[in-house]
């Protein structure tokens, strides 16, 4: 038996594009090493905001960001979406040139994002710290439940009639006539066609195919209090970036930013790195201080794919037709939904309305890096 | 000690957490040895769970024979040179080894290539309808009422569970004048005929046993034994406990009489579950281990895990109780006081021999206390679908089964799909008896391992991590590429 389409990967990239491409007509296989979205789509910070997002992506993320507030009309079950207003900070002079330039740019590629002062800034959050020198606000922002996601997108591939292997780790890749041959623990599974999203793991991946494309691996941090009463009604970053905070509507309060933890693609987010912890708590409360108060509970890291010019590789594999990769966006939970969906539609032979991000520019030598910017 | 951003951790030889009877004999067998020990615990003076001291200013608590202990304990804590530093809550572990504390003025770290792991268990409550009412408590929980503040928990007591705290609980309530309606054990007489042997071989042990079980008699306790509590019930706090009889598996017998107690305390547990906190964050190779209180480390002869440096002893890491808490803490102590170089390879074994010895005498006793505490399968087997299991997150084990019936088959994906264990007790409460739920379908307990340990190791107010800063110590990384 061959599939039209085996997917190596589930996580909201790999699930996205099984879910569109099979909604498409094809007979889709996802192979996943372990449960679906247990790695980054699973343990991610779930903000859903244009202010952390890349320039280039902005397009993207705007379109995800509608997808994900109607995550019930093509997802059919919750990952607790929530839309609210963003505010970036800026406490200093520094901090506020840097806001002005990024919001600035931002604004320009679409985001809906003004300048406005700290006074506005606390009537728009109250709780809110003084000393606010500019922000920047936005209304397209938001978050999800990202521990859900597992869940929701398992119900609904099983309902698109998509073939979810679960607890089956992929080891090997073959070319043969007619395809490809994904060697898994469970015997290989047959595709016409093949999709790499693998998150970190894209760069092992592809090396089955003799491709070599350098990922990098991010460690980030994250920690939750327990549930405390309203502190914060909006998400909360920092100009450059370093504090992404919200309070879910149960109460508890998530805190990240991308702080980095200890760890590689072998063995994991391994370690917590303390002195981070207390530092991204730091800016947290610096921003909110109510939050004092609040015990944290909790804290963890996962693995964020990083190319060596931070933007996407999403597109076919040069040089192996009907191989495609589908990985390494920045802010990859709030733009994945969009731009996986924009892949399927690629290989449903339908015109993607915005463009992909081939790979060729990334490659080693050999391929040529003139496309680098 | 070192301050967060103010220069680097208070540099030891080893560090010891937990002050208990496991980690004050390790510290003090490394700093007989010659070595720089630091031992940290977050309550207020040494002695763990067992030899817990009274609260200052209490006088005229019985004398007992633990007290006793304790107080000998803490004399020869006193007269070493071991820096112990109470009131600290451990909340990181990292490094090789790097161990971050709250408790003083600001957030203080400590770093040694050695470091013992000896924090304690913590208590099981196999869940029934009605547990979470006020005026039902923990049975360990318990003795920390009675021995630090001589607190009687409530005026009619039922004592429920399983395990020797049973009797010890009853029989301080009753030492303190309070009334004991009931004690309620799971296990069959033929249970304790059974583990009598084993029991008789440390005679010390068995007569204080004996001690406390004839007070219960004196006092015309009603004891029944091969009963547990099927439920808790009241109207905003407890007003009575039925009980019904249960089979040698610990499931309720079908059909079988139910009768209700009144009672306004119930303290109930089924025995101790060796967290195993220090050594799951650090990632040491772990065990199944039902009769030592779930997933332990595995652990050399004299404490090593499978981490250079890393040691552990002390019923946090294997129920063994108190007894073989001190010796495996002496054990442990000498062996980093050997991997230091302190002492010979010689040396040490001459100066563990006696403790092994002790650790032999007592292993039969040891085991028969610990089996009478394990987890008893069947009787999680048996929660009714609507009680609570998760009482931080209000879940119950009919959502439970709903997230197994879902798909979720490991401990983290339930986690996920329920919240199951995100509460502020850290899955303590409900972990095992989760693992015990998800095992029933999988069919191997052993095989699900237990959730992912991260720091905080306890919850911890943001506040007192922080400590004293302004905005520009905060040591902001480079900003994220446009
Ligand atoms: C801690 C953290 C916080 C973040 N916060 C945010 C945020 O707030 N907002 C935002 O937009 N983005 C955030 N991100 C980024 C976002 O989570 C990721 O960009 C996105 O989830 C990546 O999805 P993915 O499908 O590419 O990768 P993944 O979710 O990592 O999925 C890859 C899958 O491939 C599987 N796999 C690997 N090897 C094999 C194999 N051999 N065989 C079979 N399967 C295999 C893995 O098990 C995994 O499930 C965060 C990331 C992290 C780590
Ligand atoms: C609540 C409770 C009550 C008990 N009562 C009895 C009893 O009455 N009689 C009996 O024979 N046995 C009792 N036990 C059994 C007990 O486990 C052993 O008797 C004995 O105390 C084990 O010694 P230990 O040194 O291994 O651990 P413990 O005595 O538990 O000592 C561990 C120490 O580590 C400290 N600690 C733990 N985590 C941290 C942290 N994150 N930061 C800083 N410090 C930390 C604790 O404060 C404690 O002082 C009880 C157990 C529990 C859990």
């Amino acid at each position: 038996m061959s599939y039209d389409l085996v997917i190596v990967g589930g996580g909201v990239h790999g699930c996205t594009a099984a879910l569109f491409a099979a909604r498409g007509g094809m007979k889709v296989a996802l192979v996943e090493r372990g449960a679906l979205a247990r790695e980054a789509s699973g343990v991610n910070a779930g903000t859903l905001t244009m202010q952390m997002t890349r320039v280039a992506l902005i397009p993207y993320a705007l379109r995800a960001h509608a997808m994900w507030a109607n995550a019930r009309e093509w997802l059919g079950h919750d990952v607790g979406v929530v839309v609210c207003d963003g505010l970036s900070l800026a406490f200093t002079e520094q901090e506020a040139q840097l806001l002005s330039y990024r919001a600035g740019k931002r604004r320009e590629a679409g985001a809906p994002i003004d300048l406005i002062s700290g006074t506005e800034a606390k009537s728009i959050e109250p709780g809110l710290a003084d000393g606010v020198l500019l922000a920047g606000h936005c209304r397209v922002d938001g978050f999800a439940n990202a521990y859900l996601t597992g869940l929701a997108f398992q119900r609904a591939l099983r309902e698109a009639g998509v073939d979810v292997l679960e607890y089956t780790p992929a080891t090997g890749i073959e070319r043969e006539a007619g395809g490809f041959a994904v060697l898994t623990s469970a015997g290989p599974v047959r595709g016409k066609r093949l999709l790499l999203a693998g998150g970190v793991w894209i760069e092992p991946m592809l090396g089955w195919l003799g491709i070599r494309l350098p990922i990098k691996t991010l460690v980030n941090q994250l920690a939750v209090s327990e549930r405390v009463q309203p502190v914060m009604r909006t998400v909360v970053g920092i100009a450059n970036g370093l504090l992404s905070l919200k309070q879910y509507p149960h109460g508890t309060v998530v805190i990240g930013g991308g702080w980095q933890g200890i760890g590689d693609r072998e063995r994991g987010g391994v370690e917590l790195v303390p002195e981070r912890l207390i530092g991204n708590a730091r800016l947290a409360c610096h921003a909110i201080p109510a939050l004092r108060a609040a015990r944290m509970v909790r804290a963890w890291a996962g693995l964020e794919a990083e190319t060596a010019d931070a933007l996407p590789a999403v597109g076919p594999v040069p040089g192996i037709p009907d191989a495609y990769v589908c990985g390494s966006v920045h802010s990859g939970y709030t733009s994945g939904p969009y731009i996986a969906r924009l892949l399927a539609e690629h290989l449903l032979g339908k015109e993607p309305s915005l463009p992909l991000f081939p790979i060729d520019r990334l490659l080693a030598p050999a391929t040529g890096r003139e496309g680098l910017t | 000690m070192g301050k967060v951003n103010k220069g680097a951790g208070a540099i030891a030889d080893v560090i010891v957490a937990g002050a208990g009877p496991a980690g004050t004999n390790a510290a003090l067998a490394a700093a007989a040895s010659g070595l720089d020990v630091v031992l940290l615990d977050e309550q207020d003076a040494a002695g763990g769970q067992v030899w817990r001291k009274p609260l200052d200013g209490l006088n005229g608590l019985p004398e007992t024979a633990e007290l006793k202990a304790g107080n000998a304990l803490r004399e020869r804590l006193i007269a070493s040179n071991v820096r112990f530093l109470p009131g600290r809550r451990i909340w990181s572990v990292s490094g090789q080894y790097r161990v971050d504390v709250i408790g003083a003025d600001n957030p203080e770290f400590f770093e040694a290539p050695h470091l013992i792991a000896a924090t304690g268990a913590h208590e099981r409550v196999v869940p029934f309808e009605g547990w979470t009412l006020p005026g039902v408590i923990g049975l360990a929980g318990a003795t920390t009422l009675i021995k630090s503040g001589g607190i009687v928990p409530g005026n009619r007591i039922v004592v429920a569970g399983s395990g020797p705290l049973l009797t010890a609980v009853a029989a301080g309530i009753l030492k303190l004048g309070g009334t004991v309606a009931a004690v309620v054990d799971i296990a069959p007489l033929g249970a304790w005929l059974k583990a009598l042997p084993a029991l008789a071989s440390v005679p010390s042990l068995l007569a204080q046993g004996a001690v406390w079980t004839l007070a219960i008699g004196r006092a015309r306790v009603p004891v029944y034994r091969g009963h547990a509590v099927v439920r808790a019930l009241g109207n905003g706090r407890l007003e009575q406990v039925v009980i019904g009889p249960v089979d040698a598996a610990g499931a309720p017998v079908a059909g079988s009489d139910a009768f209700t107690i009144d009672a306004d305390c119930l303290c109930v547990g089924n025995g101790l579950v060796a967290g195993s906190d220090i050594t799951r964050c650090l990632r040491a190779g772990h065990t199944y281990d039902r009769l030592r209180g779930g997933v332990v480390p595995v652990l050399d002869d004299a404490g090593r895990t499978s981490r250079a440096g890393l040691y552990a002893c002390g019923d946090g890491y294997g129920i063994r109780g108190a007894a073989m808490a001190e010796s495996a803490g002496v054990l442990a102590g000498l062996a980093a006081a050997c991997d230091a170089g302190a002492i010979s390879a010689e040396e040490m074994q001459r100066r563990a021999a006696p403790h092994r010895a002790t650790f032999a005498a007592r292993r039969r006793f040891s085991d028969a206390m610990a089996g009478m505490m394990a987890l008893r399968p069947e009787q999680v087997r048996a929660i009714a679908p609507e009680t609570v299991v998760c009482r931080c997150e209000d879940i119950t084990r009919g959502a439970i089964d709903a997230a197994i019936a879902a798909g979720a088959k490991d401990l983290n994906q339930l986690k996920h799909f329920t919240r199951c264990g995100m509460g502020p007790c850290q899955a303590r409460m409900c972990g095992d008896v989760v693992a015990e739920l998800l095992a029933i379908g999988t069919g191997d307990r052993a095989a699900l391992g237990a959730l992912t340990m991260r720091p905080p190791l306890r919850p911890v107010p943001l506040e007192a991590l922080l400590g004293d800063f302004s905005y520009s110590d905060i040591p902001i990384p480079e900003p994220a590429p446009l």
